[in-house]
């Protein structure tokens, strides 16, 4: 039997469509009677509109409707109606809902035209007048108001109790660490900007949205706006790029539905790049990490403490703290987390949101406690190894962490590090090796997926998720191709569509387990379809043929122990008179096994920096990211999602950074010029390494990888960073004026 | 972005006609930057004037032994001239460091010398600005300020002027040749651009209506011993937070003259000359660069997110001097610095 | 001179686009971008930052790379452009989209038009011979999925065929 295409490198199936610009995205479908919204947005970050002065905008040729809150369709505002999948505990912003102003940036008119030029040049002209009131942005400003959130949000645990005696271990500890850590505020700044192009078809709706999850988007437009559930569709075929942004319908959707209602024709609105920094973000969080360890670096005590902001009307929340608990064995931990409330929009998920912010702060304490304790890094991390979940007490699902540490450290050239800072030069540069851990839950939802084939031999496979990068395609295309040995090319792959089988948001890196897994069992109910036609065809060469005794394979079925008794299956389809066999599958997590193991994806993330010492320019001149993700399906696309997580979080570590203007409750710099993503010249060598590890969690054994990537990354760098200077920068991004 | 009308020249003097006779009338060659604001709002001119297709895009030799470019010749074409490269290294690397190689392709000459500020509140509508609507206050006083200028700024503005290419001018000592409804003039570099004062709306010394047409260079000087070193908050792609352009005229192991030109720091290019004058006669050695550097930054001045600035520009004149000296000037591709 | 007022339709303005002429009516704030995407539904463009900022918008017009972002459409009257729909299509692909897809130099695909016109652009400048000089130069195209590293290789591979091409010439 051939070698399939799962666990190869795999050529994405949708490249072709993506290189040559055919591939389309939610701002892009055209139609005849289409009208394009452009959205005005408010200078002022709390307070409420006095007064509109729209005569100029109307009076541009072109205008068709100035949409405000004086002057909208009519929306529920009951808060259960109009919460989302991704909704935290709260009541969701609803734009034009009424005059007050809640944060800068919020959206206070839609003005649609027939053109795209028209409807900017009427947005320049419209007047608004405001009653400002002070805003509050920066959360250290609200740290004594920091309280517990009364509701937990769905999907995200609370931190553990604490165990043992934290305080009085640490106080006891030969070797102590403690410090305050900080990441700047981040926006996701996918490179599509948020659009949503809905197409109103004699009433019925179908909406092209920029969305992780087109069921989400679905249900969320029906209720909002009570329409029928036949009278929406949702597509999303292609996504570009959200890392989060998209997990909630943003409130371009809203607007464009509600045009689209007034109007009674399609409409348009793409947000501009400035109004990227209006909506989600990843919230500013302060934390403080204390260890406390044996001289050996064995840890006595760990306490990590987070504050993290979140909006005046939602109680965003996600798992920052928790992870200091679980990655390290350690028998004393109190870990705590709570909100303080700002006047800006609701922050959200950003790629392996709450793990990227809290792994950040504890890989630079335990590094900091390495030095302290004069243990290198990487070896006082293997001594605190966790061989169990001590925050719910139990057995891994699976583990390979070491074997990361171990082949990360051989890749990397760990060994010729220098213990002492400032110990390693090449020229005129200071050079820093940093090695840092990173943890990701691997999570699963229920799928549910079909399986078409036709009398052509060519199959279909069709699920509602979501592709925003990641490879699902690919994926999926892959496990249909081998189900049924299949050419990948004669593999039809579906999704990014309402109509399709149930998926829920694309998100917390669980499309590839799921979707794939009920991908799988969609195929293998075809599997068995196509044998019960193959036997009952006449004379069959398969007549007493049970399932585990044959193969699929080339097109065909055949008996495994003589393989030149087959039946191709479009002659077992032609035989029964059937033009197609369909097949569907719903997938649910193994409720047992999760109860009985805790499953995580790990990293062991090695940094090489070299650093200007005079000047405070930092190059990262190599990465090696070692990956424990359970069974790899796809070598390249994995390979690419660990590569953009890396890259992201080298932006984490030296570049992003969103800055309020505390007067003006405002991020100032809301543009690719100054708020700075990394660029070609930021991103020099990396090298990705996948360890094998088998996981019982699903049949495939499939963790999920689009998180992963960027957990650790930004420690190492800073790690790095410290082992080539001697300074500890706690607070990222470590722009050069912090090394001076 | 406003509706506006359109008006393509033909020639210069029509060009001037249609832009002086109108208040609300602009200029627009590569569009790089105009485009860009008025995307914002922050530009809201009533009619552009396309000067794309005046002849201005040669570069020519001068009886003075220097070249003179015209206004149109774009960015990339400019730093990639074989003449250029050969004769005015330092202006090729400080075109390279800038923008993006799309940008530069479409970026003029002149257009460059006329890039408005990066300031954040200079761009955004819902913000104060003196220099966008004058008497509205300055945002960035008191606020986000860590690009802003220390030295030369105002109680009205603080805001630095962007281009790397106007820095390897400055130090250069160009010279604007301008034509106007009153006809032609020129304008030695140093005084194109102006300090914000309590006028910080005028960027130049630029009347309404008049047309950059060149830009011209000296005869060549410096051989190998320039530099133009850029610090950024990222490798590419990025503004200056502090930039240096650097040249050193040696006689053995003396200095007999240097031009030094900071950007990222004022509302100009900044040049001091008494910094110029005290690395005369001097051996190139730190202690002299570092009294030099001194000397340019006296009376620099931090708003609070920019303090970082006055050591960090202090240090890059240092190591500029040191690159050129050594004659290694700095690679704009190699992002480890010399 | 040509004047024109600002109205929406108000010039016409006529340019080759991937070898096809077009003649359309626009507003002089119409820019190239907005002319590809809406007017002739060539939306492989992509509008990224909508200045200059991004590069996701880069197309060639009269073969060299520009943000067509900033372009204003009534600028460009006579021109040629070129698009990532002029370079290629799914079975006739330009090497450098292959390439993009066997080093899968994308993921979620929308930088990726840009980054094939501005790469294919480079090549032509000929002003890049070293990884370092390739990144600096592909600087202005910025790609929020992270693929620069397997970006800088299909670059490489193309421009290792081209070079490999000319000495067997």
């Amino acid at each position: 039997m051939p070698e399939g295409y799962v666990g190869g490198a795999q050529p994405r199936v949708d490249g072709p469509l993506k290189v040559s610009g055919l591939a389309q995205y939610a701002g892009e479908f055209p139609a005849e009677d289409l009208a394009y919204g452009v959205v005005v947005s408010s200078s002022v970050a709390k307070g409420r509109i006095l007064r509109f002065d729209l005569e100029a905008a109307r009076a541009t040729p072109g205008v068709v409707a100035i949409l405000t809150h004086k002057d909208r369709p009519t929306v529920t505002t009951d808060a259960e109606s109009h919460q989302d999948q991704a909704a935290p505990p709260g009541l969701p912003f609803i734009p034009l809902l009424d005059e007050r102003i809640v944060y800068s940036g919020q959206p206070v008119a839609l003005v649609v035209a027939e053109t795209f030029e028209a409807a900017r040049g009427a947005a320049a002209l419209v007047r608004v007048e405001y009653e400002a009131e002070p805003a509050v942005v920066d959360v250290a400003q609200r740290r004594d108001s920091a309280y517990d959130p009364p509701e937990k949000r769905d999907g995200v645990p609370p931190p553990p109790p604490p165990r043992g005696d934290p305080d009085g271990a640490f106080a006891a500890a030969p070797v102590k660490v403690s410090g305050d850590y900080r990441i700047a505020v981040e926006h996701h700044n996918p490179m599509e900007p948020h659009a949503s192009t809905v197409f109103w078809r004699g009433g019925k709706l179908v909406v092209h949205d920029k969305v992780q999850g087109v069921t989400n988007t679905k249900a969320f437009v029906v209720n909002m706006f009570g329409l029928p559930e036949d009278d929406v569709r949702v597509l999303s075929p292609f996504v570009g790029g959200a890392f989060g942004s998209g997990l909630r319908p943003q409130y371009q959707l809203t607007l464009a539905v509600m045009a689209a209602l007034r109007l009674k024709r399609s409409v348009r609105v793409t947000l501009t790049r400035d109004q990227m920094f209006t909506f989600t973000y990843r919230p500013d969080t302060l934390q403080t990490v204390a260890l406390g360890a044996g001289p050996d670096g064995r840890l006595q005590s760990i306490r990590h403490d987070a504050i993290a902001c979140t909006s005046t009307y939602e109680d965003y929340q996600e798992a920052v703290v928790n992870w200091s608990g679980l990655i390290y064995a350690c028998d004393n931990v109190s870990l705590s987390y709570r909100l303080a409330k700002v006047d800006t929009a609701t922050p959200g998920d950003m790629r392996a949101p709450g793990a990227t912010t809290g792994v950040y702060a504890l890989e630079a304490a335990i590094d900091e406690l390495a030095y302290a304790a004069k243990v290198d890094p990487l070896e006082l991390r293997l001594r605190n190894y966790a061989e169990r979940d001590q925050n719910d007490d139990k057995p891994f699902s699976s583990k390979e962490l070491r074997a990361c540490y171990e082949r990360g450290a051989e890749a990397f050239g760990w060994s010729r590090r220098s213990p002492e800072p400032r110990s390693m030069r090449e020229g005129r540069d200071l050079v820093g090796l940093g090695v840092a851990t990173g943890c990701w839950e691997a999570m699963m939802q229920p799928h549910s997926a079909r399986a078409t084939l036709t009398a052509d031999g060519k199959l279909e496979v069709a699920c509602a998720t979501a592709d925003i990068g990641t490879g699902t395609y690919t994926i999926l295309a892959q496990i249909a191709a081998d189900a049924l040995g299949l050419p990948i090319d004669d593999v039809a792959v579906r999704i990014g569509d309402s109509s399709l089988p149930m998926a829920p948001v694309e998100g917390g890196s669980w499309a590839a387990a799921s979707a794939g897994s009920a991908a799988q069992m969609a195929c293998a109910a075809l599997r068995e379809e196509i044998l019960k036609h193959a036997r009952a065809m006449e004379n069959s060469p398969l007549a007493n043929a049970a399932l585990d005794h044959v193969v699929f394979s080339g097109g065909r079925v055949a008996r495994a122990d003589d393989p030149a008794r087959s039946i191709s299956y479009a002659d077992a389809l032609k035989s029964a008179g059937r033009e197609r066999i369909e097949a569907k599958a719903d997938f649910a997590p193994d409720e047992e096994f999760q109860k009985k193991f805790a499953a995580y994806t790990h990293s062991a993330v090695f940094a090489e920096v070299r650093v200007d010492e005079e000047l405070g320019v930092v190059r990262v001149t190599r990465i090696v990211s070692a990956i424990a993700a359970g069974k790899i399906l796809n070598q390249m696309t994995a390979r690419s999602q660990i590569l953009g997580g890396v890259v992201m979080g080298i932006g984490m570590a030296l570049h992003e950074e969103s800055m309020p203007d505390r007067r003006l409750g405002r991020f100032m710099n809301h543009n690719f010029g100054e708020y700075h993503i990394p660029s070609h010249a930021d991103v020099q060598d990396i090298e990705v390494i996948f360890v094998d590890e088998a996981d019982e969690a699903n049949p495939l054994g499939i963790k999920g990888l689009g998180e992963i990537g960027i957990v650790g990354a930004a420690a190492a760098v800073a790690n790095a960073v410290f082992h080539a200077t001697g300074k500890r920068v706690r607070d990222l991004p470590i722009t050069p004026d912090k090394l001076l | 972005m406003m509706n506006f009308s359109y008006a393509r020249a033909e020639s210069v003097g029509e060009a001037i006609a249609a832009v002086s006779g109108d208040p609300h009338a602009r200029y627009i060659a590569g569009g790089t930057n105009l485009v860009d604001l008025m995307k914002y709002d922050v530009e809201r001119p009533g009619r552009l004037v396309d000067i794309t297709r005046l002849p201005l895009r040669e570069i020519a030799a001068t009886a003075g032994g220097g070249i003179r470019i015209g206004a149109l010749v774009p960015n990339s074409d400019l730093a990639y001239d074989a003449r250029v490269e050969r004769d005015y290294p330092l202006l090729a690397s400080a075109i390279l460091a800038g923008a993006s190689a799309q940008l530069r392709n479409a970026a003029t000459t002149g257009g460059n010398l006329l890039q408005r500020t990066r300031c954040y509140y200079f761009y955004d509508v819902g913000a104060p600005c003196n220099k966008r609507a004058p008497g509205s206050g300055c945002g960035a006083i008191g606020g986000v300020n860590r690009i802003h200028a220390i030295l030369g700024a105002s109680e009205s503005c603080i805001a630095t002027h962007p281009s790397d290419m106007c820095v390897a001018l400055a130090a250069l000592e160009a010279v604007v040749h301008v034509a106007g409804p009153g006809g032609e003039r020129t304008i030695a570099f140093e005084d194109f651009h102006r300090l914000p004062g309590d006028r910080p709306e005028a960027d130049n010394t630029l009347r309404h209506g008049e047309l950059i047409t060149a830009v011209e260079l000296p005869a060549p000087r410096f051989g190998p011993h320039h530099t133009y070193l850029k610090l950024r908050d990222r490798l590419s792609y990025a503004f200056a937070l502090v930039s240096v352009a650097a040249g050193l005229e040696l006689e053995g192991d003396t200095i007999r003259d240097a031009r030094v030109a900071l950007g990222g720091v004022a509302h100009k290019p900044w040049r001091v000359p008494e910094a110029e004058t005290l690395l005369r006669g001097q051996k190139p050695s730190r202690e002299a660069f570092g009294a030099a550097a001194e000397r340019l930054l006296q009376g620099a001045r931090g708003q609070g997110d920019n303090d970082f600035k006055i050591e960090l520009a202090r240090r890059a004149v240092v190591r500029a001097l040191e690159q050129a000296a050594a004659a290694t000037p700095q690679r704009q591709s190699d992002k480890s610095i010399n | 001179m040509v004047y024109v007022s600002g109205a929406p339709g108000a010039v016409t303005v006529s340019l080759t686009v991937n070898g096809k002429p077009q003649t359309l009516s626009v507003a002089p704030s119409t820019t190239v971008l907005d002319l590809l995407r809406e007017r002739l539904h060539l939306t492989g463009t992509k509008k990224g930052c909508d200045q200059g900022q991004c590069g996701a918008c880069t197309v060639l017009i009269d073969g060299r790379r520009v943000n067509s972002c900033l372009q204003l459409a009534v600028m460009n009257d006579g021109r040629e452009i070129t698009t990532i729909e002029g370079l290629g299509a799914p079975g006739g692909l330009h090497p450098m989209q292959e390439a993009f897809v066997a080093h899968d130099a994308f993921q979620c695909g929308y930088c990726t038009p840009g980054q094939i016109c501005s790469a294919v652009a480079l090549l032509k400048e000929g002003r890049a011979r070293t990884r370092a000089e390739i990144r600096e130069l592909m600087s202005g195209n910025l790609c929020r999925c992270g693929a620069y590293t397997n970006i800088v290789d299909a670059v490489e591979a193309v421009m290792g065929a081209g070079a490999s091409q000319e000495a067997a010439e």
